[in-house]
């Protein structure tokens, strides 16, 4: 019996926990119960990706109310594995956050974080596993709304000019997507996806539906900061308290290219890339986002910035594997997304763990961490490598799928865009690498200890989990490949 | 603050707040078969601890509404209404789906909206006083 409602508690645990985390009034007891509950949301993932392989897509109906009328969750292999992603990141910060938040976040606001952070979590479920457009949108604003305010609680205090920057584009990416849903309501008469991608496929030359997919695309890529549109992501990512960037990095952005994917899906993969350039249009754009961004990122002089502007470079290598098109350049998208997280989610991790010990993360004052935290920093590092796309790591495996993908398309200049802005990620990661390891420790290194255990081991296990799928990346990719071959399904 | 001054708001207000109120509790409780619901009712019923505030002060409302109280009733009201979509877990149907909580299928139903909308007032109007609250406290 509990096994069929596992959808729907997929994202009502977390939505429990957040009241539940207000009534607590006790950060600790708060974090308690958002640590319990996101490890039984991770498993629940987990169940629901190995039911999907096993059986095929599930079905739920809210209320008992059938598709195409009531809201309808329908998890196939693509959102199962956005789930699992999600899960796994959230675990591990969790984890990761109860000394973090006690030191960044002032007392009598740290159940409040935690009641944030579990909304959070609901809306990304929530995003990921609805098979109802607009129920989407609900989710989409919840994720968002706690998002603004988690960012807003950073220390620093320009995390409040980030966050309003964030919430101003946000909320235009948020109303786009919305005026997309509704003209697609007004042409289809239906919100459920499944019944809305039947019934588009005759009307796909009418000028509501490419006005329709045009809010959508333009919504979806500015929450997904899809470069020229990420102007926000930096700032949010920098000043945000330590464990809600570690969070969004590994999966916010993330969330939002599903969504690119599942609406490709709703409108035939023939209408987004063959009668439509938006193949092309998304790997332009991605060419050279990725390298602008990596660029950037060498220029930056702190670490947490350094690592939001490579944020926008991996999201790049996303859309770009998404805009090739092919079965390979989606497959390799989808694995990205799994794979950047790992590593990304790991350096944030560790930039969380050295805020914890020094508080700064200037790169000058991480001279000679290496020293004094070499646990942290080596892991940083193996995760660091993932990002470079070293072989062996997850990064690389990806990576490999959309460069040859590109090649595949003949696409050669976007191989190249590839390597060339694997060499800038090896300059921005060694910036971090040769302050930590190759410089004479600063007088603010001195009598500094390791980070507890209890964030060092979410650390590892992401960077840990970057190395070992990177040396058998056989389940990830297969899954991926699955998801890919459901967005193509109508590619001719 | 403003006590020793503005008679005829004072009065005004003394008599309306209690009528708003009322006004409040029934469009919350015809919502299903009316105008209305418990986001509307929410809202009305903030406004007369708004009026009440903005004649006779924040400090003379946080006795009546103090933060804790505040943020408890904002919690509670969505626990009512998760709780009430949990609730039908125990009868073996699908979430929200509270056609099960009843004797039959419509009284079922009927019991399930009451629940939610009015989780849904008590949310709405707790949340609408902490607002205004927080901008009216709001120092220099």
């Amino acid at each position: 019996m509990i096994s069929a409602q596992l959808p729907a508690l997929q994202v009502i645990l977390p939505m429990f926990a957040a009241p539940i985390a207000i009534l607590l009034r006790r950060g600790k007891l708060a974090w308690m119960l958002a640590l319990v509950v996101t490890w039984i949301a991770f498993a629940i993932s987990l169940v629901l990706l190995f039911q999907v392989l096993d059986d095929g897509p599930i079905q739920y109906f809210f209320g008992g109310w059938a598709p195409p009328w009531g809201i309808e969750y329908r998890i196939d292999a693509l959102n199962a594995f956005v789930l699992v992603i999600i899960g796994a990141i959230g675990a591990a910060v969790l984890l990761f956050a109860g000394p973090s938040v006690e030191k960044e976040i002032r007392e009598g606001h740290q159940h409040l974080f935690y009641a944030l952070v579990m909304l959070l979590l609901a809306g990304l479920f929530g995003i990921a596993i609805t098979g109802d457009a607009f129920n989407v949108f609900v989710f989409l604003e919840i994720a968002s709304l706690a998002s603004y305010a988690l960012i807003a609680m950073g220390k620093d205090r320009r995390a409040l000019t980030a966050a309003f920057q964030y919430l101003i584009l946000g909320t235009v990416g948020a109303t786009f997507f919305l005026i997309g849903v509704g003209l697609l309501y007004a042409m289809t008469g239906t919100l459920n996806m499944a019944d809305m991608a039947e019934r588009i496929h005759e009307i796909h030359d009418s000028r509501a539906v490419l006005t329709a997919f045009a809010f959508l695309t333009v919504g979806i890529a500015l929450k997904a900061a899809v470069f020229p549109m990420h102007y926000w992501l930096p700032g949010a990512y920098a000043y945000a308290p330590s464990v809600v960037s570690a969070l969004l990095a590994g999966t916010a952005t993330k969330v939002a290219v599903y969504l690119l994917l599942r609406f490709i899906m709703i409108f035939g993969a023939d209408f987004a890339y063959v009668a439509l350039p938006l193949g092309a249009t998304l790997a332009v754009l991605a060419a050279i986002g990725i390298l602008v961004a990596s660029s950037s990122a060498i220029l930056q002089n702190d670490a947490k910035r350094l690592l939001a502007f490579s944020s926008v470079a991996h999201l790049g290598y996303i859309v770009l594997g998404v805009g090739l098109g092919n079965d390979a350049g989606v497959t390799g998208g989808i694995l990205h997304m799994f794979n950047h997280a790992l590593a990304k989610g790991a350096v944030f991790l560790a930039m969380g763990a050295v805020m914890l010990q020094i508080g700064a993360t200037h790169i000058n004052k991480l001279k000679g961490l290496g020293a004094v935290m070499p646990w942290t920093m080596a892991g940083f590092t193996v995760a660091g490598l993932s990002l470079i796309g070293v072989p062996l790591t997850a990064g690389f495996v990806s990576k490999w799928y959309i460069v040859t993908a590109a090649i595949d398309r003949g696409w050669w200049p976007l191989a190249v865009v590839m390597v060339v802005s694997s060499i800038l990620a090896v300059f921005y990661i060694w910036r971090i690498i040769d302050a930590v390891y190759f410089s004479p420790p600063g007088a603010n290194t001195e009598n500094v200890k390791e980070a507890p255990v209890i964030m060092l081991a979410p650390l590892w296990a992401l960077a840990g989990a970057s190395v070992y799928f990177g040396i058998d990346s056989s389940f990830p990719a297969s899954v991926a490949g699955k998801a890919a071959a459901i967005v193509l399904a109508q590619m001719p | 603050m403003m006590t020793s001054q503005h008679l005829i708001l004072r009065v005004v207000s003394k008599i309306l707040i209690p009528l708003i109120l009322l006004f409040a509790l029934y469009v919350q409780f015809h919502g299903e078969s009316g105008p209305g619901g418990g986001f509307q009712a929410g809202v009305i019923f903030a406004a007369a601890f708004i009026l009440y505030a903005l004649v006779f002060g924040p400090e003379n409302t946080r006795r009546v509404a103090p933060e804790w109280a505040l943020s408890t009733l904002m919690a509670t009201g969505i626990l009512l209404y998760l709780g009430t979509g949990a609730a039908s877990f125990l009868f073996g149907a699908n979430f929200l789906e509270y056609g099960v909580l009843g004797a039959d299928f419509v009284a079922g139903q009927l019991l399930g909206i009451f629940l939610v909308e009015l989780g849904v007032g008590i949310t709405v109007a707790a949340v609408m006083i902490t607002i205004y609250l927080a901008f009216a406290e709001r120092q220099g």
